[in-house]
């Protein structure tokens, strides 16, 4: 997850937000949208899942913990799963997931979750500038970033 | 009170003495006043050992699967079962042990048929940091617990204290005090209603996310990372525990207060759905953390949103091993117009079943 989180210019603030899209859908939809010439802000770092089921919680919390801004999980819309249910499973991990993530005080909207298919690369342009806008406002995120002097390169 | 110690004791030496059972799962007395521990009779001569008190707080279905392998005829990792039935393991159970018992059942941890259940009506277990706190933290030697109250003994010190008072917060606030499945019942249902069991929860919902982050930070600050709390759960028996991985390593293994927050979230996370607040993590917890708070947190979540309770259903699926097509999604990212972008969502020829 680090080497997700690197590459931000040292001095100014840009919301680097982890996107976690589904193979199938989301990430298809991303690519339109790139291929479409579209443009959205850069502050996404994607990872290609199988399945927006796959993101466990785990992933989204290393994500924070590496220095995320936001988490951003996509899949396919309801019904349209390659794995026929995956995403349904994976909207009730996330609506307990975020709700104990707001419950110790993490802000609402630095963890979301949309749908996005593989023809709606206008849709995610415009999710990709929402979200970077939402954590924009929110500012850095501090909370569940874990802050220690870096020992990899010592 | 009826004597339920003597009604286990009694029990359990028919149960074995039948050879209905190769083994009783109960508790002995502890080495110290107020501490029990757990043991499993396996000859009508060891029943005699097994007791019954308020410092149960231990979850005995914890060690259900290792007992129920352990009464099996030794064989070979590629020996087939043996004919017939496995030996038997009697187990007592209250409200929320049996309903960890059901879902060991869900999760295929245990089969009904290789149980007999003794149920037993809970009073509420007593948290030992109340007394201690009542008492001043003095020694205590002696406790003997009467129907309504607690005797006190120690050097100096005679005191008598009103049960209630020190019972586990999740035990005042219980809805299911009488086992959900049971072979035995031992004394008579308890009913109780007109409980706000999610009130210590409410509390930190309606702080400021600052408030509640800051909360969160004082609770868990004092955690030793010692994983008694998942260790003494029923619902973690993972053969590698996430906090043990380490290609990724989810959790560091330092104090930096993001790795014990990330333990602490990740913990009460895999309980989602599953957690019965039996309040064993927080009796066995060194530091007194107040561990149920998140998991009673997710609970309170599952039942919002989901409208099930863990436990009460051995043929249920698992919440989050489920799903229905109209699960609440209000908290889904939605652009401007409710869609995914500008134009609202495409229009879809129909709507998914």
């Amino acid at each position: 997850m680090e080497a997700v989180m690197t590459g931000t210019a040292p001095g100014q603030w840009e919301p680097r937000i982890v996107a976690f899209l589904c193979n199938w859908c989301s990430y298809a939809g991303a690519d339109l949208a790139g291929v479409s010439r579209l443009a959205y802000p850069p502050s996404l770092r994607i990872v290609r899942v199988p399945c927006s089921g796959r993101v466990s919680a785990e992933m989204i919390l290393d994500a924070l913990k590496a220095g995320a801004d936001g988490v951003l999980v996509s899949g396919c819309h309801p019904g349209d799963c390659h794995y026929l249910q995956g995403n349904l499973v994976a909207r009730r991990r996330l609506s307990l997931l975020k709700r104990l993530l707001e419950f110790v005080g993490v802000e609402p909207g630095r963890v979301r979750l949309a749908w996005i298919s593989a023809s709606e690369g206008e849709q995610f342009a415009a999710l990709a500038r929402e979200v970077t806008e939402g954590v924009r406002a929110l500012g850095p995120a501090r909370r569940l970033a874990k802050t220690l002097p870096e020992v990899r390169h010592a | 009170m009826p004597d339920l110690a003597g009604q286990i004791r009694a029990a359990a030496r028919e149960l074995l003495a039948a050879g209905e059972v190769a083994a009783v799962l109960g508790f002995a007395p502890g080495p110290l006043p107020m501490t029990t521990r757990p043991f499993a009779a396996r000859t009508p001569a060891e029943a005699d050992r097994l007791t019954w008190n308020g410092f149960c707080v231990m979850n005995p279905a914890n060690l259900l699967p290792e007992i129920l392998a352990a009464v099996e005829p030794p064989r070979g990792p590629k020996d087939p079962p043996p004919e017939g039935p496995l030996p038997k393991v009697a187990v007592v159970a209250t409200g929320c042990w049996s309903r960890n018992i059901v879902v060991q059942i869900q999760e295929g941890r245990v089969r009904r048929e290789r149980l007999v259940i003794l149920g037993i009506p809970s009073r509420g277990m007593i948290d030992r940091r109340k007394v201690l706190r009542r008492v001043g933290g003095r020694e205590i030697r002696r406790v003997e617990e009467g129907a309504h109250e607690l005797r006190v003994e120690g050097p100096g010190l005679h005191e008598t204290i009103p049960r209630w008072e020190v019972v586990r917060d999740n035990c005042r606030t219980c809805v299911h005090p009488t086992p959900v499945v049971y072979d035995r019942l031992l004394a008579e249902p308890v009913e109780r209603t007109g409980v706000d069991r999610y009130a210590q929860v409410a509390e930190i919902e309606a702080m400021t996310p600052e408030d509640r982050w800051a909360w969160f930070r004082r609770e868990i600050a004092p955690c030793l990372r010692c994983y008694a709390c998942r260790n003494v759960c029923p619902l973690c028996y993972c053969p590698t525990c996430f906090v043990d991985d380490s290609r990724p390593q989810w959790v560091g293994k330092s104090l930096d207060p993001a790795d014990t927050a990330l333990f602490h979230l990740l913990r009460a996370y895999h309980c989602a759905g599953r957690c019965t607040d039996c309040g064993a993590c927080e009796s066995a917890c060194p530091m007194g953390i107040r561990l149920r708070l998140l998991t009673k947190k997710l609970e309170k979540d599952v039942l919002e949103l989901f409208g099930t309770e863990a436990g009460l259903d051995p043929g249920a699926p698992l919440p989050l091993a489920a799903f229905r097509p109209d699960d609440p999604d209000e908290f889904l990212t939605a652009g401007p117009g409710g869609g995914a972008g500008p134009e609202g969502p495409p229009p879809r020829e129909e709507e998914p079943a």
